[in-house]
């Protein structure tokens, strides 16, 4: 009982616009990828807004895409009250009215004082949608059994480095990344992409290795496919790969060059219950301390500028140092292509298509 | 006729007229005792079903999104581009929905729609939304085309005119590996994106291989079943049915910890000497381990009709065959096959209907050519969001199972089936 008047006091005091919420505790789900990225947004951002509020989050996870949102709005039964999705499906759901749009203007400055609008990296707030991290596509390889990997045509050339590949099932990113292997500068992807040739070139090059390749589909399927020694090298999610070797010590190493990055954001699907304290939520969870204690459990760069520099170590493990890790760290950036939301949004159907059938084939 | 002759029951009344009432009464109980089954299969199948079939030809995005346009593109004539009037309202109709944010309703939900046929689009329209309430006055075609010279592309508006009609086949097009040249014939599409046909033929294939194999690998065993005393038999058909009665998943699992390249198997071959460390056999991922898994899933499907018309042959029959002279093959063959030939039709439909449609297996154990159809319509309906070709591509999947159900039915006579 004490406890519970403890945390009614806090959170009065800490919010007045939100006593009333506080005061009746709300429950709002929270639906994120799984693993170990839910895990750091659970520690991050969950518990310590729980513990300031009194509402209570339930964590769901999903494995990204518009699908259950989709159903649930077109349903009229919304029973997710935050989705952390990709860039291109904020800005495709945003377009079709599945989610609600958010008031950015509420967001809270940056803890340098500069204003939430100048602290944000550049595209990182749209209409629908407030970022949290940036994430990256990047190639591990488990450094027991291969070394020397340094660029993305090594990662398809089967002769230097014969053994297996993973990756991602689907044509995004592996088409950009065929490309780079192929000699186009990261900055040159998308316009050949937007051409027939280019597409062709990239379908071409994925042929090279096209037997050797096993396909993956969700996050945690990389570094257990490295770890059971069924792939040699593989595409994967950078935090996990970072996992992988930080919780559970194990050999790998990620390459940097070529890595396509991308954006998670948070959206609220459309006539969702709870919107204040929803809101309380995001504008607390992109808070620039939030954001940064995030970044101490996986190696995911915050969106805000403010936090690159408070983002410490690793939470358990002091030595280890995170920003080396993180992928706009300026030694990993040098040659790395942002996913160009637009062209998948424009192409994606019919490139997906053509990947579908050149798997089949 | 004349009330005297009638044949009246105790109480006075007519007998006809009191057997109707009492038979009314009876249809009207067994009604009612269905009812419950009937609502049921009406809410979860006829209903959802006759959903599909409709959004597999239905769609109104261009209308309800843009609908004095729509109205006004079906009146064009489909040469050069469309009147200035039309490139007006487009831009005012436009510049409306471009402010609705209601489900269905949005610009992109119209872009979306228009790119599944013009692939490239989406982004045409969604950014010529945000500039449209700009255009205040015209000449709008050259306002339009200003703002991206995509609007002078003509095959644009014969899209949107396609797209403005509600009932639409463009979904059956693209699901049949065709689709819409720029001048709105429809042609072949390109091979390097030709994927449903193919598909659906090696399901049928697969399934039908599936089928074949269960067929071999169930009629010893149900007939095994079927003579073996009570005491064996009953261990038999525990051995049988506990696979039949554990999760779909565990087995599928169970499968890939088997097959798999550091799996069972293949670490046994390597021990054993057969193959060398580097040498492993891929058996999983790939239409191999799909063929397994299910047939090891859909096999008690096999065993149990076989089994069930096996067990009422009476052994005397047979021996009755061979005492006259029969030898033993002819026998087999003349009599005991015939009697067979029941539960056989019986398991092989069932096998090969539920192989065509099946989901969870190839999904898990199928890498990449081990995918079925039913895949397919999965991806469409969870990741690419196309439910209306998800529709059309199950629809075809249901009138393949139609017509192979017709098939058989002539060929075997649906009477015969026995499944127990």
């Amino acid at each position: 009982m004490n406890k519970l008047v403890n945390k009614t006091l806090i959170a009065a005091a800490v919010s007045t616009a939100f006593m009333a919420g506080a005061a009746q505790a709300e429950d709002i789900t929270v639906v994120s990828w799984g693993g170990a990225y839910t895990t750091s947004q659970v520690e991050a951002y969950h518990k310590p807004w729980m513990a300031k509020t009194g509402n209570t989050i339930v964590s769901e996870d999903y494995s990204g895409g518009l699908a259950e949102v989709k159903a649930q709005v077109e349903a009229g039964n919304v029973t997710w009250n935050l989705v952390d999705v990709e860039l291109s499906d904020a800005v495709r759901g945003c377009d079709e009215g599945i989610l609600e749009v958010i008031d950015s203007s509420g967001l809270p400055n940056g803890a340098d004082g500069s204003s939430a609008e100048d602290d944000f990296l550049p595209g990182t707030v749209t209409e629908c949608a407030v970022g949290n991290i940036v994430w990256s596509t990047i190639v591990a390889y488990d450094t027991s059994k291969v070394q020397g990997v340094n660029t993305m045509a090594d990662f398809f050339d089967l002769d230097k480095f014969p053994g297996k590949r993973g990756l991602r099932k689907g044509p995004k990113p592996n088409l950009e990344m065929a490309l780079m292997a192929d000699g186009v500068p990261a900055g040159d992807v998308y316009d050949l992409l937007n051409t027939e040739a280019g597409v062709d070139r990239a379908f071409a090059k994925l042929d090279s290795i096209r037997d050797s390749v096993v396909w993956w589909e969700a996050g945690a399927q990389p570094p257990q496919l490295l770890a059971d020694g069924e792939v040699l090298m593989t595409t994967a999610y950078n935090g996990r790969i970072f996992n992988a070797v930080a919780a559970e010590g194990k050999p790998f190493d990620i390459m940097w060059d070529g890595q396509v990055w991308d954006l998670d954001l948070w959206v609220i699907p459309k006539g969702a219950g709870n919107m204040e304290a929803t809101m309380d939520f995001i504008k607390f969870s992109t808070s620039t301390q939030a954001l940064a204690d995030q970044a101490s459990w996986i190696s995911y760069g915050p969106v805000r500028k403010s936090s690159a520099a408070l983002v410490g170590s690793y939470h358990n493990q002091p030595e280890l140092d995170m920003a080396p890790h993180m992928p706009t760290a300026p030694a990993n950036f040098g040659n790395a292509l942002q996913n160009d939301f637009e062209f998948w949004a424009d192409n994606q159907d019919q490139l997906n298509e053509r990947f579908n059938a050149w798997l089949t084939k | 006729m004349s009330t005297a002759d009638l044949t009246l029951t105790q109480d006075g009344i007519p007998l006809k007229e009191k057997l109707a009432k009492t038979t009314a009464l009876q249809r009207r109980r067994a009604f009612l005792l269905t009812l419950p089954l009937v609502l049921f299969l009406i809410i979860s199948f006829v209903i959802p079903i006759g959903q599909m079939l409709f959004s597999s030809v239905h769609n109104d995005k261009v209308s309800a999104v843009v609908p004095n346009f729509a109205d006004a593109i079906l009146q064009w004539d489909g040469q050069g581009l469309p009147s200035e009037e039309t490139f007006e309202i487009f831009v005012k109709d436009l510049a409306a929905a471009k402010k609705v944010r209601e489900v269905g309703r949005t610009v992109g939900n119209m872009a979306t729609r228009i790119n599944y046929e013009k692939p490239g689009s989406r982004s045409l329209f969604t950014s010529t939304a945000r500039k449209a309430g700009k255009i205040k006055e015209g000449p709008y075609k050259e306002a339009l085309i200003k703002i991206n010279k995509k609007w002078a592309d003509p095959s644009i508006w014969l899209t949107l005119q396609r797209a403005a009609h509600d009932i639409t086949p463009a979904f059956y097009i693209a699901a049949l590996d065709l689709k819409y040249a720029d001048d709105g014939s429809v042609i072949k599409a390109d091979e390097l994106y030709q994927i449903y046909l193919d598909n659906l033929m090696k399901t049928l294939g697969v399934s039908a291989l599936i089928t074949f194999i269960c067929v071999l690998l169930a009629y010893p065993v149900a007939y095994l079943l079927s003579v073996l005393p009570l005491r064996q038999s009953n261990l038999l058909m525990i051995m049988v049915l506990l696979p039949f009665w554990t999760s779909l998943l565990v087995r599928t699992t169970a499968w890939i910890a088997i097959l798999q390249t550091e799996g069972v198997i293949n670490d046994m071959l390597v021990f054993l000497g057969f193959i060398s460390d580097d040498g492993r056999i891929q058996m999983i991922y790939n239409q191999t381990g799909t063929i397994i898994a299910m047939v090891h899933i859909l096999l008690p499907f096999m065993i149990l009709p076989l089994y069930s018309v096996m067990k009422t042959i009476p052994p005397s029959y047979m021996r009755a065959a061979l005492s006259m002279g029969a030898k033993p093959l002819y026998a087999y063959r003349k009599v005991y096959l015939p009697q067979t030939l029941p539960g056989l039709a019986a398991g092989t439909l069932l096998v090969f209907i539920l192989a065509i449609g099946y989901y969870i297996t190839p999904a898990l154990v199928g890498g990449e050519d081990g995918l079925l159809i039913s895949n397919l319509i999965a991806y469409h309906i969870q990741k690419s969001l196309n439910w209306s070709l998800g529709a059309a591509l199950g629809t075809l999947l249901l009138a393949v199972v139609l017509i192979l159900y017709w098939l058989y039915n002539k060929l075997i006579g649906i009477d015969k089936l026995r499944f127990g």
